[in-house]
């Protein structure tokens, strides 16, 4: 039954409670699905049995009429989420036969809701990048194809394997994380949802940490309603993460009223750059009609800062990843290279073990944190930090929604902007201030430029994920993106 | 800023990578590309702004001194690449 692996997680879930079919049925369609989709290298490892298992338990609730929320649906986890006897690599050889002995907060929740997990996906190594080709398991592709052109192009990153899964139809969501657009931006290449919640709103507890002052779980799927149904799942307070905010969980699938009439959207004029591509522009100014259509009110806003947030993200992330990554010694688990004393081992176990950008990243990290540059660097960037925060307090002030493109171009090739960071630094510019800020944010695929998909970002006050999903349901509903990938499972 | 060699060096050996000679050179080209990058900041006024140092704006809750959960030794040196008599074990050292 092919068309199982086609359907929107809300309409699995239908199907399963009117026993339509079984949860090992959807199970083993993806499970196949995950198996034909090897090409793309968007999964490290797969746990087809462990899929079958866990579908055999929903099935069980099933046929007793106790269905959890999530029961049966089959997702794909990133590969930074701890696992519990399952291999987690953070695409890194330096945690190489790492099998965890706990359970993320996330992934246990989604586990509490019934959902089966079909295996761990591929990233950039500890999620540092935009393409998921800095993965020591080798790159992602994604499924999308430019008419006429057989090179293969990234899926984005650094969620980039769940991206490539889901929009393969080799999951029906995933989970992703986003530090500074990683889950936003490998949405837009790929042509799916892709859903950075408020900071707090989900726990860390368990996630490999990259930055954590900037590190955000949260779903990726096919639609706005399918990342409400799972946002609603992997929320809520965990008092294992101090950072995890102790507020209530809405019901996010109520929130899609359809109706944004009277809402001010804002449309800040600062995210226009240079050498963006015409599509994007006048995709934006499409979106911006879209919405004025559904009622909404479109208002200039102005976020000053943002020229700046790329470069105080390039201080803040790596400081954090600096000291976060100073735990990969080869002595607690992953690799280890011996060496004659204690520093000689330290230093040769995480020159094998870290790859090219993961270094540089640590090396700058280290750099700006060090004695008589933490000023210049480290407080200057988070000064900046500030004043992003209160860019958005401002703005947030005239209206009630953000609406930005998600990336300043569509998917690019493999090994293009490889030898120059910075270049592919620029690909997160309207994704990293959201996270800075720590605001909800999503992105809806909207329309394609050379026949690659291209998404809209809409950003929230924080813990306002219920108007985000809203507008960018009306968003997904306007654009009516219904195209394929030329590579489907 | 142009880093030179020495200071690649340097922070290597404090981030404790072990970094070839003939990777120095290369390297703080490299980094110096992202620092030259990053020095735009430096035009933004900032004299009289705090630097950001909660996303959230939460006050961290303070927990009871209590174990509550782990304390499973086994399970925390399973993962290790080398253990001994229930201890992590590491080249020996002495200072």
């Amino acid at each position: 039954v092919s068309e199982l692996v086609d359907l929107t997680i809300a309409e699995a879930r239908d199907g399963l409670k009117a026993r339509k079919f079984s949860a090992r049925e959807l199970a083993a369609a993806h499970n196949e699905a995950v198996e034909r989709i090897k090409p793309l290298n968007a999964f490290i490892t797969a746990t087809p049995d462990l899929a079958l298992e866990m579908a055999a338990a929903s099935d069980a609730r099933l046929a007793k009429g106790k269905a959890l929320p999530l029961d049966g649906i089959p997702l794909a986890i990133k590969d930074l989420f701890c696992t519990k006897g399952v291999l987690t690599t953070a695409a890194s050889h330096i945690l190489d036969g790492f099998t965890p002995p706990y359970e993320s907060t996330v992934t246990e929740k989604l586990g509490k809701a019934g959902a089966v997990m079909l295996g761990k996906t591929n990233l950039d190594e500890f999620a540092m990048g935009s393409s998921t080709t800095t993965s020591y398991y080798g790159p992602s592709e994604n499924p999308w194809r430019r008419p006429g052109d057989n090179r293969p192009l990234v899926p984005g990153g650094s969620s980039g394997g769940s991206a490539a899964a889901v929009a393969a139809h080799a999951a029906l969501g995933a989970i992703g994380t986003d530090t500074g657009g990683s889950i936003r931006q490998p949405a837009s290449f790929c042509g799916i949802v892709g859903m950075k919640p408020t900071y707090g709103r989900c726990s860390r507890w368990g996630v490999v940490a990259f930055a954590s002052s900037l590190d955000h779980p949260g779903p990726m799927t096919r639609t706005v309603r399918d990342a409400a149904i799972m946002l609603g799942a992997i929320a809520g307070h965990d008092p294992r993460d101090s950072t995890s905010a102790p507020v209530p969980v809405p019901d996010y699938e109520a929130a899609l009223t359809g109706d944004i009439r009277g809402l001010r959207i804002g449309i800040p004029k600062e995210y226009r750059i240079d050498g963006m591509a015409g599509e994007i522009e006048s995709l934006w100014q499409s979106g911006i009609a879209w919405l004025r259509d559904a009622g909404a009110e479109p208002v200039e806003i102005s976020l000053p800062t943002t020229k700046y947030a790329l470069p105080a993200y390039y201080v803040i992330a790596p400081a954090e990843a600096s000291s976060n990554l100073a735990r990969y010694d080869g002595v607690k688990f992953g690799l280890r290279v011996d060496g004659d004393s204690l520093d000689d081992m330290y230093e040769k176990t995480r020159a094998a073990g870290f790859g090219a950008e993961v270094r540089r990243r640590v090396l700058i990290g280290t750099y700006v944190l060090s004695a008589g540059y933490y000023d210049a660097y480290y407080l200057k960037a988070q000064r900046v930090r500030t004043l992003i925060g209160r860019d958005f307090a401002a703005a947030f002030e005239r209206c009630d929604g953000i609406l930005t493109p998600t990336a300043p171009s569509a998917a690019f090739a493999i090994g293009e902007k490889a030898d120059d960071p910075v270049a592919m630094y620029l690909n997160d510019v309207f994704t990293v201030p959201a996270d800075l800020a720590g605001l909800p944010a999503i992105s809806v695929p909207a329309g394609l430029s050379d026949g690659l998909p291209l998404g809209l970002q809409i950003i929230g006050r924080a813990f306002d994920e219920e108007t985000v999903l809203r507008v960018g349901q009306v968003l997904e509903s306007a654009a009516g993106f219904t195209h394929l990938p030329s590579f489907i499972a | 800023m142009a880093l030179d060699k020495a200071t690649v060096a340097r922070i290597a050996t404090l981030a404790r990578i072990r970094v070839g000679e003939d990777e120095l050179e290369p390297l703080a080209a490299e980094l110096s590309g992202i620092l030259d990058w990053v020095e735009q900041l430096m035009a933004v006024d900032t004299d009289s702004v705090p630097p950001m140092t909660s996303v959230a704006e939460m006050t961290l809750p303070m927990r009871d001194d209590v174990v509550s959960d782990g304390n499973d030794r086994d399970a925390a040196i399973g993962n290790a690449p080398r253990s001994a008599r229930g201890f992590y074990a590491v080249p020996k050292v002495v200072e």
